[in-house]
């Protein structure tokens, strides 16, 4: 690869290193309840993919917004009252919708969004594919053909000033 | 030929982005329109009895959640004290707030409320699914939920959205 295209590489794989970033400090325990070690293996993967709505591009586990506080201090009193994760789920979007969750449920409404990914890369691959194929198909048939000299002089005529 | 296909595409695409434009993403749809409102058992602002949601039920009412604290609050109460004018049924939820601030506030920019209810934990607009005042819910006379508008109320909303819904209403 040339100086460019490593350039260009590292370019582009620079946000990846962001995303390789090591998580924000876990927000503590809140609520005075004992969860054992299971408990709060469940609270800390149910705060992670649950949207703090206030500032909507975080989860609750990252935001302080108050409203963060109070549903993280919410999934945290129902799993101490022996609620599963879906019941908790399930209390969310009752109240602010499926957009509360950062993996949006597969329905009807969210077909495209699921399959649409996969769709557009069949097309782009269905269109590189024959392009491949006319590029070989016109290879194979069209010798080059001789230029014609006169037609070449005529243009470096017109050329000249 | 060629270059309709990826024309067609942009255009497409072009739309789309133009219709993103046009929509605030803090409008969450609020999945309780067209539910029953949720239930509460609070406490009422100077007066010594509790209010449940069975009691905004029989005609239609405006449910406000605010604060004494709340900047968009300020923006919209002018308009929510002439709605009050005009005859219509607005219930104050008091969003995690103090009696003696609300009191203060209330006397200060007017009180538009027929009656304030203290949600001082803030665990009615939890279930309410508030996350940010001001919020206010539509109610049919059945207490169901028909609307929600999030921020501040504007004359244009109550025109062109909640008076139409509430028109054919008995209030």
């Amino acid at each position: 690869m040339s100086p460019r295209h490593w350039a260009l590489t590292l370019l582009l794989a620079l946000p990846m290193l962001a995303a390789a970033q090591p998580p924000a400090e876990e927000p503590p325990l809140t609520v005075q309840a004992t969860l054992d070690a299971g408990q709060q293996e469940r609270y800390r993967r149910l705060i992670h993919e649950l949207r703090c709505l206030v500032c909507q591009n975080q989860t609750i586990a990252d935001s302080n917004a108050p409203l963060a506080q109070d549903l993280r201090s919410q999934v945290e009193r129902q799993i101490a009252e022996g609620r599963s994760d879906d019941d908790i789920r399930h209390y969310m979007t009752a109240r602010y919708g499926d957009f509360v969750l950062y993996k949006p449920p597969v329905q009807r409404n969210t077909v495209f969004l699921w399959v649409g990914p996969f769709l557009l890369l069949l097309g782009a691959l269905a269109i590189a594919l024959r392009q491949l194929l006319r590029r070989r198909d016109t290879a194979a048939i069209t010798p080059a053909a001789a230029p014609d000299p006169q037609a070449l002089q005529k243009l470096l005529d017109e050329d000249r000033p | 030929m060629r270059f309709l296909i990826p024309a067609a595409l942009l255009v497409v695409l072009l739309v789309f982005l133009g219709i993103g434009l046009t929509r605030d993403p803090r409008e969450v749809p609020s999945p309780l329109v067209g539910k029953p409102a949720p239930a509460f058992d609070l406490a009422l602002l100077g007066e010594p009895q509790r209010y449940t949601q069975d009691d905004l039920k029989g005609r239609p009412v405006l449910v406000n959640f605010w604060a004494s604290w709340c900047a968009g609050c300020r923006v919209e109460h002018p308009l929510l004290v002439k709605l009050a004018g005009e005859g219509v049924e607005i219930i104050g939820m008091d969003y995690k707030d103090t009696d003696e601030a609300a009191r203060q506030w209330l006397q200060r920019h007017g009180n538009p409320y027929r009656r304030v209810v203290l949600d001082a934990q803030g665990t009615a607009g939890l279930d309410w699914g508030v996350y940010g005042v001001p919020e206010t819910f539509v109610l049919d006379a059945n207490g169901t939920i028909v609307y929600k508008q999030i921020g501040p109320m504007t004359e244009q909303a109550w025109t062109e959205k909640i008076r139409p819904l509430l028109q054919g209403q008995k209030s």
